[in-house]
């Protein structure tokens, strides 16, 4: 599942943005979300388990929740007026039996127009 | 019916549906797992012609270059059967090759996803990799056995 930005905010995981040079730091954005699987997904993830393979229901559920964060970060960046997001990292932890927490966080730059 | 029949039946169906379930998960798992194993093999020599690193792009990667995040994920489920034998590996110690496998195919398949992605906007060089892994309580039974991969990564395209 790929990530995307909202098309006014580029990202990267290195400490620059290529072709364009950093004016201003906004310092740390972050965003999160925490989201349980549903059981119908569950069950289907049950019968999987038997004979392996991938379980296409998870990584589309944890695609979009991880999405869901990155959006949460995305806005907060943009709401402090920077056009960009640098060394983006993510986390995973599972907060609760069947839940997970998904975590963006990194840098938000203003950087020059091209 | 007599109580002997009876108890035979029970038998029957008390080990017999955890084996049929074994056999399920060695013949289906193998051969999915084998046939998974063939197309990231393939996807990987396909995907050759695209770099990628992971550390940070020096100046001159950078030159006349646009980057934007690329990422790729999947959660991959063990079978019953290299559960159970991971089971039983838990108790005289050791190397537990079954469970290397599934985290192997899922991380080559995680950073196979990425380069697609990277493929698809016609970049040049993926640098600064990152893989995360995590556990994914796959049963109510807390007998997790799926593992998610998280791979990403700035994409550098021409200008």
């Amino acid at each position: 599942m790929p990530l995307k930005s909202n098309a006014n905010i580029i990202l990267t995981n290195i400490e620059s943005i290529p072709g364009r040079e950093i004016l201003e730091h906004y310092g740390i954005v972050n965003g999160s979300t925490v989201r349980a699987k549903h059981i119908g997904r569950d069950i289907m993830a049950g019968l999987k388990n038997i004979v392996g393979g991938e379980l296409k229901g998870y990584t589309e559920l944890l695609g979009e929740t991880r999405q869901e964060a990155l959006d949460r970060m995305v806005e907060q960046a943009a709401a402090l007026g920077a056009n960009a997001v640098v060394n983006v990292r993510f986390a995973t932890s599972s907060v609760a039996q069947g839940a997970a927490e998904l975590f963006a966080y990194g840098t938000a730059v203003k950087v020059e127009e091209a | 019916m007599d109580r002997a029949t009876g108890q035979l039946i029970e038998l029957a169906v008390n080990l017999g549906v955890p084996l049929v379930m074994l056999g399920l998960g060695y013949g289906i798992g193998h051969y999915r797992e084998k046939a998974h194993y063939r197309s990231i093999k393939a996807r990987e020599v396909r995907l050759l012609k695209l770099p990628v690193t992971n550390f940070k792009p020096s100046k001159k990667d950078l030159e006349g270059r646009v980057g934007t995040l690329v990422a790729g994920n999947v959660v991959i489920a063990n079978d019953h059967f290299k559960r159970f034998a991971a089971g039983l590996r838990n108790i005289f110690g050791g190397r537990i090759r079954s469970y290397e496998t599934l985290v192997d195919r899922a991380r080559r398949e995680a950073v196979l996803r990425m380069l697609r992605e990277a493929e698809k906007m016609k970049a040049v060089m993926v640098v600064n990799l990152r893989v995360e892994t995590s556990i994914i309580g796959a049963n109510a039974q807390g007998g997790g056995g799926a593992v998610e991969v998280l791979a990403f990564g700035t994409a550098l395209l021409a200008k």
